[in-house]
Parts: C-alpha cells; structure tokens; sequence
C-alpha cells in the first residue's frame, strides 16, 4: 500500500515537473515572439522618429516633393501614399474574391485527390522569389498593359497590382483552405439534414465558421503584398508624381524605401526619412488589421449568439 | 504522434544548447582584415562583377587568399567599412563629410582609391531618328521641359524618360552633370529630374526597355550597351563637336559624362590587402576592366 | 412551389460552383505558365558544370553550387527557428494567455509583422544580429533574420488551426484527467497541424526566395568557398539570380532562368515534402 502510493506521488510530481518544464519553453517562446514584434517597432521608431524633426509630420505625409539627396533635402511622401492606396486596393478587390472562391472550390468541391495535388502547386507561387516576379512583370505583363492601354509605357500601377495579387493569391488560398477545411464535419452534416444544398452550406455554414482564418488569410496576403519591395520597383514605374490613376508610373511606399536604403548615408537625413515611411507603413496596416479584427469580433459573437 | 510531440520540445532544447556550444566554442568574428589571408569587400553593385573578377584572378596567383565579394551598395559598405566589418568598401560615389565624420568618431580613417571610371552613355531605341543631343537639351528632357521628340529633331511622340534610382552613384553624378550642368556657363544647381521621370532598380532593366520602347531614353554605363539600343553623341553646346561614348573618349577626356569607382579602406593599405590592390591597378588587372564593360584608368 | 425552389437552387449551385471552378483555374494558370516559362528559358543553361560549379567571370561562367547550398542552408537555419519558436509561441498565445485586449492587440500585431517591407528586417537584422549579438556577417545572423520575417506566419496560422480545433475536444481530454500540456500535446497540436504545415511551408517558401533581408546580414555575390560554420558569409540563389540580372553587365538571359529554375526546383522539393506530410496528418484526423 505504501509502495503503490510513493510510485503513485513520484510519478505525479515528475508529470508536474516536466509540464512545468515545457510550460516554461511555451512562455519563452512566446516572449521571443514578441520581442521580435517590439523590435521592429523599436527599429522603426528609433531610426524614423528623427525625420519628423526635420520635416514636420503633417509636411511629411502631405508633402509632394521627394528630394533626398538634394542640398537641402526635401521630404514629401504624399506621392508614394497615394501609390501603395491605389496598388492595395486593386490588388485586395482581385486577389480577395478569387482567392476565398479557389479556397472554396479546393475545401469542399474538388475531390481530395484533386486538392492535394493543386495545393502545393499553388503554394508553389509563394515561393517565387520576388526578382523573378518582377522579371515575368517586366518581359510578359508590361508589354501586354502597354499595348492593351495605349500607354507611354507598362511600367506603372496597373501591372504593380496584377503582380501583388499573384503574390498574395497563394496565401490566401492555401491559409482559408486550411481555415475551411477545418470546419467540423458536425456542421455540415446538420446543414445537410435540414436540407440545405452544398452551395448554401458554404455560403451560410462553412465560411461564417471559418471567417476566422479566412481574415487571417487576408490579412496574411495583403501583407505580403503591401510589404513586397523588389517586385513593385521593377514594374511600377519610379516616378515621383502624384498617381492620378493606375495606368501612370508610380512609386508605393515600399519602393521608395528600397530605392534609396541601398546608398543612404547611415543615421542621416534621407536614412530618417525612409525609415519614417517604413513606421507610417506599419502603423497604416495596424489599423487595417486593428479594424478588421474588431469586425471579426463582431461577426464571430453573431454567429456564436 | 506520441514521437513528434516530443520534438516539439526536444528541438528547442537542442537548438538553444547547439547554439550555446558554437557560441561558446568559436570566438565570434569581428570582421576586420587583421587576419591577412582574407579579404572582405563589400559596398557598390556597379563594382561588384569588376571586384569578383579581380578576387577570381587574384585568389587563383594566390591560392592561400580567400576574398568574399559583396553589394548591397556604395552607402552600405561605407557603413561597413564604418562598422569594422569590411577591409574594403568598393563605392561608386564618393564618401561624404557626414560619413568621414562618422568614421573619425570611430577610429576608422577612410582612404580612397580610384580603381576604374565608367562612361555613362545615352542610348535610344534603334528607329529613333534623333543622333546627337547637347547637354541643355538632356536636361530639359530630364527635368520634363521637353516632352515630345519633335523638339529635338525627333517624330512627333512622348518622350519615355528613364532613369536609376538613389541607390545608384549614376543618380547623383547625372543629375550634377548633365541635368544641372555643371561646367557650364548655365549650370542650376537648383534644378531635379522631373516628377514624370521613371525611376528604375537596375540599369539591365533600363536598357531592355529602351531597346522595347521606341520612344525611350536612358544612361547606362558603356559596359551595358548592347547592339540593341543606340548611342547618342553629346555636345557640351550646339557649337562644339559632339563625341560618341566610347573607352577611348572617356579616357581622353572628351566625353563628358564619366564618373570614377572607387575603394575605400582603413587607412593606406598594407599587407594582403595592398597586395590585392596593387594588382587590381596593375596593366594586368586592368586590362579585366574593359573586359567587363568598364574604362581602366588612363597609363 | 417545392420542385421550382429546388430547381433554382440547383441552377444557383451550378452557376455557383463554376465561379469558384474558374476561381481555381484563375489561380492555377499563372503558377503553371510562370513554371513552364521559367523551364523553357532555363533549361538550357542547366548542366552538370551549372549545377556543381563555383561561378567564374562575376557569374557569366562556371556554376552556382554555393548559391544552391547556401539556400539550402538558410531554408534549414529559417525552419530551425521559426518552427518550434513560432508554434510554441501560438501556442502560448491560444492556449496560456489571457484572453484579454493587451493579447488581442499582440496578435494582431505579430500579424501585421507579414505587412513589413523585408528591407526593414534586413536592417533588423543587420543591428541586432550582425552587431549587437556580434554574429556579424553570417549563416545564423541571416537564419535569424529571415525566422523573424516568418514568425508572422507561423504564429498566426498555427495561432488560427489551434483554434479551429473544436473546444470538446479539449474538455474530453482534461475531463478524462489529462494535463493541459498532454492536452494540448497530444490532442490539440495533432488536430491542428496540418494548418501548422501550411503555414511553414508558406513561410519557408517566402524565406527560401528573399533577397532583401539576407543582403546586409550577410549575403554575398562572390565567395572562395562553402560556409564552414554559421558564422560565415554565404550565397544564396535570390541574391545571385538579383545581382546577375541587375548589375552584371552583358549577362546571357537563359543564365538568369536557369537559376530561376533551380530555386524553383528546391522549393517545390520543400513544399512537396510538406505536402506529403500534410496529406498524412490530414488523413489521420
């Protein structure tokens, strides 16, 4: 009796031991997480913050004149505001519908076999390095722009966009997949039973339920595409005017970051400026996030209710 | 899946302790050229493919020398050289007092070295009829005064202007010399590109579209001019002769828009490192220069 | 009234599904003409000289083998750390934290970390690994750097495939005496991982095909040999295949898709792998 009980504490302190043990690698990686997190925001605010000094902030956002390595630098980035507005939109309002739909398509309508050979070959596309992107932008889809549009030249907006979708598209296709895909059977089965169609089922059980994921999907791509440097500098054009409409040459906030860190004097002026792009960048795709996520709350308490 | 649950924090462990032994083990690098049988040079894209073929020769007369050759550009290996973490910085523009200031702060005492120059060309597409153009009317072009070709010789079209980026040294030097024409009586140090100007990340990027677009104009070093663009003569005024980009007229002066490469190291060279320079100014090494599309430095 | 409704309903299904039919081929056709391309206009530069050779002439000649080992090496460090760190840390986030604003607004913001132009965790890097950590130019400060960029993903999708598993699952288990960690262990995580999958191979993906984060950690255009340690500089595909095309002058197109096609070969070997192994944890469930 006595040994059963000693065996019986050991083995319950050991048990304890060892969940405290993993316990305390889950804190720490969860501390790691977020450490990285404030370091970015650390990086951004310390080497961005300075800019305002130089330029004030409300001159900085609406100012139309990018001068950085004049004498005296001038700082306006209005222009590139305008630019990563307009790429995003157009490449949300393309890459969104067609995304979730392929999703759907893949989760509940394709046959398995025929979703897991199509999935890795869509995931494929996110693993296309960004230069190669802007490589078939450049040979393939400028020309084809310039001669659909009668432009001047293909290099601008429209194509920057058709390319960010492509980019963002496996994200968000292979994530809400996922996110469907993990509906429980339960769910279905009680749509069905009262009669409901396959396409009703999706529409009205399947994506409510996986909503969550399906945003995280979003968000996830539309960050991949607001964040894509090297692509968007190949093929939107470069050109410092403020866009009036997606067919001219532009410049997203991005590609005046990566056009001008590579020589940037460390620590100076234009090095301030393009890390305050980068902090405004952020603090723009926070809110994006922050709003959807309230959204999402939102949707998730009618559903649940 | 009772086995790869224990991964999940088996690999943790083990990451942290194998990270911890090499850390302990090996004494962290702290980049600088002390150690003479390796070379670090890190800055300008535009010298990288002249310093890798160097490094290439170089390494092969001396095979006990290993030389790591990198970008990302001429700001970023300033910053390096800055830093301790290269012995030398290839840079395509020169240093700035900011920087030099920055370097003394640290101990560090740059040293320039002119290793090659590169012609800047002005290329058009093959139909373009327009042959020669002076320097007021480039930067007119580049400042979006002139819009339509028909106002240099050309067909009644929109000019396409192309240009680099501020990561490029070609950025700065064309807008000194050509778009606010220094040197000449009607040199504005006040005026930009225009806001109608592309700006591109590469010059290969450049001269495909000009060589695409009919109606495009760009200036790519000599080295990148292929059979499949054309080259403008330039004239300092409609009155003197205007001069086709070439090594010969970049090295005898008379085509105007040519800038210099340079290496930037800690102080006068010595060592492995004066070894390796030596031979890249050497006739040898710079007979490599024209062989990757640059101008070696004048005999 | 009954077989009209029906009739409709079919025909709206119909319509419905060919939408998201045409959806799925509006997807598939970019990635199958870009792989196609890529191969008509690189195979011929594929050799065994390509594949096993150092280059020569600033990469008009020779081969890319260090490139390919580099990529290998840097998609390894990436997984490394990204994948325990970042599961755990959802993890963490699901299962341990209190669901309350200060966690949401993490979340959020580990999410919106996808959102980040890679040049900033470049210069990420660049200040904390290579200096501050003094790893300097290296293998690790780049797997670092490239694990940060990936952690927004890996967190969230695990984050979103950890919370899909029904919460009965949970209850049944702790009901029948288990711990929360053999819960989530051997419960939770099993369910959720082919989520979790996705969301490294999406990440590694992306990670095996950056070049701006690597550039000043620790990339470089020309080196004499392999990395010994992960302390050393390295190559890498991306870097190489940007550098030759850019700033190379006279640069012989097929060269270019040629490494084009071997990055691309390298990561379909990876997702296809993952793939695999998500059928099979998928077909477990």
């Amino acid at each position: 009796m006595v040994a059963a009980s000693d065996t019986e504490e050991s083995l319950k302190r050991r048990l304890r031991l060892g969940e405290r043990f993993i316990e305390g690698w889950i804190f720490l990686a969860g501390l790691l997480a977020i450490v990285v997190l404030l370091g970015i925001v650390a990086i951004l605010l310390k080497e961005g913050l300075p800019a305002f000094g130089y330029t004030p902030p409300w001159e900085f956002l609406f100012g139309t004149k990018w001068y950085p390595v004049s004498e005296p630098p001038t700082f306006g980035i209005l222009p590139f505001f305008v630019s990563t507005l307009m790429i995003t939109l157009l490449a949300t309002a393309v890459a969104v519908p067609i995304g979730v739909g392929c999703a759907a398509y893949l989760a509940e309508v394709a046959p398995s076999k025929v979703r897991e050979t199509v999935k890795p070959i869509i995931e494929l596309l996110a693993g296309i390095p960004s230069v190669m992107m802007g490589f078939i932008g450049l040979m393939l889809l400028s020309p084809l722009v310039q001669s659909i549009f009668h432009l001047n030249t293909g290099f601008c907006g429209l194509t920057a966009s058709i390319m960010l979708s492509l980019m963002s598209l496996p994200i968000i296709v292979s994530v809400s997949e996922d996110a469907l895909h993990a509906v429980p059977n339960e769910f279905k089965e009680a749509a069905y039973a009262l009669g409901a169609t396959q396409w009703e089922t999706i529409r009205h059980v399947c994506i409510p339920a996986a909503l969550s994921g399906i945003t995280a999907a979003i968000m996830l791509g539309l960050g991949r595409a607001i964040g894509e440097t090297m692509t968007v500098l190949m093929v939107a054009g470069g050109a410092l005017a403020v866009p009036v409409s997606p067919v001219e040459p532009m410049t997203p906030m991005t590609a005046a970051i990566a056009s001008g860190i590579g020589n940037a004097v460390r620590g100076g002026l234009q090095y301030q400026a393009l890390f305050a792009i980068g902090l405004i960048l952020f603090i723009m795709t926070l809110a994006v996030n922050l709003v959807a996520e309230r959204v999402l709350e939102r949707q998730k308490r009618k559903f649940a209710g | 899946m009772h086995i790869s649950i224990k991964k999940w924090f088996m690999l943790p462990v083990v990451v942290m302790l194998v990270t911890a032994l090499v850390l302990a083990g090996c004494s962290a690098e702290t980049g600088s050229g002390g150690l003479s049988d390796s070379i670090k040079i890190i800055g300008s894209n535009t010298v990288t493919p002249l310093s890798s073929v160097w490094a290439e020769d170089f390494m092969k007369a001396n095979p006990k020398v290993s030389i790591a050759v990198s970008g990302p550009g001429s700001g970023a290996g300033i910053a390096a050289l800055i830093d301790g973490m290269t012995d030398i910085c290839q840079s395509s523009r020169t240093i700035k007092q900011s920087e030099i200031d920055q370097a003394k702060a640290k101990g560090v005492n740059p040293y320039e070295i002119q290793v090659a120059s590169d012609g800047l060309s002005v290329v058009l597409h093959p139909s373009n009829p327009v042959s020669e153009l002076t320097i007021a009317q480039l930067s007119a072009i580049y400042t979006n005064q002139i819009t339509n070709w028909k106002e240099v010789g050309g067909n009644d079209a929109p000019i396409v202007v192309l240009s680099r980026d501020t990561n490029s040294g070609t950025h700065v030097f064309f807008k000194e010399h050509v778009v606010q024409m220094a040197g000449l009586p009607t040199q504005n140090t006040k005026l930009e590109y225009g806001s109608n100007v592309l700006f591109l990340p590469s010059t290969e990027q450049g001269v495909s579209e000009v060589a695409r677009n009919s109606n495009a104009i760009f200036y790519p070093g000599l080295g990148y001019v292929t059979s499949q663009v054309k080259l403008v003569k330039i004239k300092k005024t409609a009155s003197d002769p205007s001069i086709l980009s070439s090594e010969k007229t970049v090295l005898d002066g008379t085509y105007l828009i040519a800038r210099p490469l340079l290496f930037y190291t800690n102080g006068v060279p010595t060592g492995i490192i004066k070894a390796f320079i030596d031979y890249c100014l050497s006739p040898e090494g710079q007979n490599k220069v024209t062989e990757v599309g640059y101008v070696p430095l004048a005999k | 009234m009954g077989t009209e409704a029906r009739l409709s309903r079919e025909v709206s299904q119909r319509t419905a599904f060919a939408f998201l039919a045409l959806a799925t081929v509006i997807t598939l056709t970019p990635v199958l003409f870009i792989i196609i391309y890529t191969i008509i206009n690189g195979a011929s530069a594929l050799n065994w000289e390509f594949l096993t050779h150092f280059p020569s002439q600033a990469g008009k000649a020779g081969g890319i083998f260090p490139a390919i080992v580099g990529t290998f090496y840097l998609m390894l460090g990436t997984l490394i750390f990204a994948l325990p760190i970042g599961v755990l840390a959802a993890i963490y986030l699901t299962e341990y934290a209190k669901d309350n604003w200060l966690t949401r607004l993490i979340n959020t913001a580990i999410m919106n970390l996808a959102g980040v132009p890679s040049i900033v965790f470049g210069l990420f890097g660049l200040g904390v690994f290579v200096l501050t950590f003094h790893f300097g130019l290296s293998l690790l400060a780049a797997s670092l750097t490239l694990a940060s960029q990936a952690l927004a993903m890996v967190v969230t999708t695990s984050r979103e495939a950890i919370l899909a598993v029904p919460k009965e699952y949970r209850e049944g288990s702790l009901a029948i005496g288990a711990t929360k960690w053999q819960t989530v262990g051997h419960i939770v995580l099993p369910q959720a991982l082919p989520g979790i999958i996705t969301g490294v191979v999406l990440a590694i993906s992306r990670a095996a095909g950056e070049t701006a984060p690597i550039l000043i950690v620790g990339a470089a255009f020309f080196l004499p040999g392999l990395p010994q340690s992960p302390f050393d500089q390295f190559m890498a595909l991306p870097y190489h295949l940007y550098t030759v095309s850019a700033h190379v002058p006279g640069m012989p197109r097929s060269t270019m898709w040629g490494i084009a096609l071997v990055l691309l070969a390298v990561v379909l070997s990876f997702d296809v792998l993952a793939a695999v192994i998500r059928i099979k944890a998928r077909q477990r469930k």
